[in-house]
């Protein structure tokens, strides 16, 4: 099919780059942009498919890194288990809270989602063997070969990670599962009565979307050779995930992958250019401006302008 | 009557300190055409909901085919066989009217998508929304939304056909095209609750009706009696 | 862990104290969302916003509670913008936009909180009064009398509140709105403009609410963040549409969170609200006295 051989195509280009004689700049910026194209597809399949709202990006996310650092630490386990657990864990805090707050009105789920941040991070800034709150350095291992540096190697990580992010993600919106999402999003009652078991399949979007953000929160503390609360839990990846998607476009998986390359590029040419309480400023006017004249994202500005529709 | 297909036993609901429904009994059997009549604010959908699953009744059993299903979620009760329509149209704005049924054929009779095309297309014809079968359902007109409401529920296969004053507002040439067509609904061995408000109606389709007042059953019988029964009459036109 | 009857019952005493100013301060949240069914989570940002507008106006030489009754008409002002807007480009349109209305609060929490930082820096800004650092001493307890100062003000609004919404004509209308609209306009009367005032004076409640925040402590636009998980507690545990349950529900929060803050120190407290919010949508999702 189209997609999967583009799909292998990106692997393969981006491993080919990470072993060329590309600029080290280049796979630092890449490296934020393939993570929050990570994080926007995995907000976006319980945000924008089913309509619920997350806005605690960054605690599945930081919750991520922090299971990578203790198993490490406690078992010195390899990049890969780090991932595979960071996931796991951050799907089982996914399952958790909307195990809790998806009977309810999408707002408490919302809430709910900020309340995760503000737990998890006080728990984190109290937890003595990740750091508390001053944080932890990490003794990285040796890179592993054929890669000449960890900024190359996690690069190619995250665009293996971006890869699977979409891939999950296209496969719920065009199966049963994405037509089950898209009754909930638009009248969750009449769905319930069209047979569509609105709890499981809201906690199986939750759980997945938790999941992939814990994921990319992994290779983090690799990355930086460092841990701590303040930057992990940051709010900017809350609302980095949630506007990345809704200015991209949220009915397709396309839509995150645009908002990702557009909303990242914008924020690293006015955080070098101007400041960056100035960038975090732009992402919220832009989210503001989108919702309320562009609901349907660049995406859907597209298709008006092209008369697909 | 022989088992009956639905039995509601005492039901009772309350909002915080308003009561909505009053131990409610109904029975109705396999096969039946029933009618729900009531002012509004009497009940009549709380009761409803309560039947569908998406509210929790506070007391009382409701019985389907023998079973108790007040443990049921909506969508299980639904699979089990009880399908309704809601008063104020919900449809599934996203999607085309075609999409709208290919949910329940999804998720409750569990059709391959090209059957479960070919089975809803019948469907719209039966009910005359053939030619907007494409057409995005948000762009509907309140009557044709209507009929979405019947088709997307019909399209669940039900036993139990709930259909909530889907003819509000048709006109009179409209309404006969929604009787004939729960009228062949019913002779397929569906058994059918219509509520509604519009008495010439409910008069033709029901072979029995129950009135509804302020939560309570206030009469049961045959259309005419209810019709004539001054219980009935100081209700609607309040005491 | 420090633990003896005369800390516990100091904490008690700062806990009613604290618990009504969370009252006072959920008060709005309780008029916008528990009645209007605007998910405002801009409600803090707003407040916060309100803070910095007493420290400004405090500059001038006004007490803070006075600068925080002279907001109080410019925020009604606001309070109405923001309704109308969010009306217009939401609430018409249905479900369908749900998600939308509250990303755009989202949006606007964090455009105030980062237009904060940038006129205000991160520093945390405070204001002075003559009732802002000495405390009254009964016994071996002390109280400060900023505390009692919020208190008592809190209280006033709180029960202003209650007896406009339960007395006065158009408070009965707003009510009503909240019960049952349908039947507000068979009545002849405007839902949205009755939901504007009422969001109006939600908002302005919110300028007064501000004010205390400045002196009850030091503010940081950050603020906005815990108290989303403050007065959404508040709210949540009142029961959605209860005035009187707010005040309940602010001093189960206030009492709570001073007893953690005694027996785990600060930086447990602000966790507080967010767990027993998270226990109240698991347990009883409709509060103690919701509709």
């Amino acid at each position: 099919m189209k997609y999967w051989v583009g799909a292998a195509a990106v692997v393969v280009i981006a491993f080919l780059t990470a072993l060329s004689g590309v600029n080290e700049y280049f796979f630092y910026a890449a490296f934020v942009v393939l993570q929050f194209m990570v994080l926007a597809t995995a907000w976006n399949i319980l945000g924008g498919y089913a309509g619920y709202v997350n806005f605690g990006t960054a605690a599945f996310f930081a919750i991520g890194s922090y299971t990578a650092v203790v198993l490490f630490k406690w078992l010195g386990a390899p990049l890969a288990v780090q991932i595979a657990a960071a996931a796991a864990v951050s799907g089982l805090l996914g399952f958790g809270v909307g195990l809790l707050t998806l009977r309810l009105r999408g707002i408490f789920f919302a809430i709910a989602t900020v309340a995760i941040i503000f737990i998890m991070e006080t728990v984190m800034m109290n937890w003595r063997y990740v750091g508390g709150a001053t944080g932890l350095q990490l003794l990285r291992p040796d890179v592993l070969q054929p890669f000449g540096s960890y900024t190359r190697m996690l690069f190619f990580v995250m665009a293996l990670l971006a890869v699977i992010a979409v891939s999950v993600a296209r496969y719920v919106q065009i199966s049963w599962i994405g037509r089950g999402l898209r009754a909930i999003r638009d009248s969750e009652e009449a769905a319930e009565c069209s047979g569509v078991p609105t709890l499981k399949l809201k906690l199986f979007a939750c759980t997945v979307s938790g999941a992939l953000m814990g994921a990319a929160g992994a290779p983090m503390p690799m990355y930086l050779s460092f841990i701590e609360p303040a930057s992990s839990f940051s709010l900017n990846y809350s609302v980095s995930a949630l506007a990345m998607p809704m200015i991209g476009g949220t009915v397709h998986w396309l839509g995150p992958v645009i908002g990702a390359l557009l909303l990242a590029s914008i924020q690293q040419i006015v955080t070098v250019t101007i400041s960056s309480e100035i960038n975090v400023l732009v992402i919220g006017v832009l989210l503001v401006l989108f919702v309320v004249f562009a609901p349907d994202g660049v995406l859907g500005l597209f298709r008006k302008f092209v008369g697909k529709r | 009557m022989s088992a009956p297909l639905l039995k509601v036993q005492g039901v009772s609901k309350h909002f915080g300190g308003f009561t909505a429904l009053s131990e409610v009994s109904i029975a109705i059997a396999p096969g039946e055409r029933f009618g729900l009549i009531g002012p509004n604010g009497s009940g009549k959908t709380t009761l409803i909901n309560c039947i569908s699953g998406s509210l929790r009744h506070d007391s009382g059993s409701i019985e389907f085919e023998g079973r108790e299903i007040s443990g049921l979620a909506a969508y299980q009760r639904t699979r089990k066989g009880i399908a309704r329509s809601f008063q104020i149209p919900r449809p599934f704005h996203s999607m085309s009217v075609l999409e709208n049924l290919l949910v329940p054929y999804e998720y409750v009779v569990h059709l391959k998508q090209s059957d479960a095309e070919q089975q809803a297309m019948e469907i719209l014809g039966r009910i005359g929304l053939s030619d907007k079968a494409h057409a995005q359902s948000s762009q509907l007109s309140q009557v044709e939304l209507r009929k979405l409401e019947l088709a997307r529920a019909m399209a669940a296969k039900p036993r139990l056909l709930i259909s909530d004053e889907a003819m509000a507002g048709l006109s009179g040439s409209e309404v006969d095209e929604v009787l004939k067509i729960l009228f062949s609904l019913n002779a397929e061995g569906i058994t059918i609750i219509m509520i509604e408000h519009i008495m010439q109606a409910v008069m033709r389709f029901s072979q029995r009706v129950i009135c509804l007042d302020a939560g309570k059953i206030i009469c049961e019988g045959a259309p005419a009696a209810i019709v004539a029964n001054p219980d009935v009459q100081r209700a609607y036109l309040g005491a | 862990m420090v633990f003896s009857f005369d800390l516990l019952f100091e904490a008690l005493l700062f806990g009613v104290l604290l618990g009504c100013f969370y009252a006072a301060v959920s008060i709005g949240l309780s008029v916008s969302f528990g009645l209007l069914d605007v998910p405002h989570v801009a409600h803090p940002a707003v407040m916060v916003l309100g803070s910095y507008f007493t420290y400004i106006l405090a500059g001038y030489g006004l007490d803070p509670i006075v600068a925080g009754v002279v907001l109080m008409p410019a925020f009604f002002v606001l309070g109405i913008l923001i309704y109308r807007f969010y009306y217009e480009t939401f609430e018409k349109r249905g479900s369908e936009a749900a998600v939308r209305g509250l990303a755009f609060f989202f949006g606007l929490a964090f455009i105030i909180e980062v237009g904060l930082i940038l006129g205000f820096g991160v520093d945390q800004r405070t204001v002075h009064a003559t009732y802002i650092g000495s405390s009254l001493e009964l016994g071996d307890y002390r109280l400060p009398y900023r505390m009692l100062v919020a208190f008592g003000v809190a209280l006033v609004l709180t029960l202003g509140l209650t007896v406009y919404l339960s007395r006065t004509f158009t408070g009965r209308a707003i009510k009503a709105v909240a019960q049952d609209e349908p039947a507000l306009r068979l009545m002849g009367a405007n839902p949205v403009a009755i939901k504007q005032w009422a969001f109006g004076i939600a908002t302005g409640v919110s300028a007064l609410a501000g004010a205390m925040l400045i002196i009850v402590g030091p503010v940081e636009p950050a603020m906005d963040r815990v108290y989303i998980g403050r007065t959404f507690c508040v709210v949540v545990l009142a029961g959605l549409g209860s005035m009187t349950g707010t005040l309940a529900a602010g001093l189960i929060l206030g009492i709570a969170e001073s007893v953690v803050l005694m027996m785990l120190g600060a930086s447990w407290a602000p966790a507080v609200a967010f767990g027993l919010l998270l226990v109240v949508l698991g347990i009883r999702p409709q509060g103690l006295f919701g509709r």
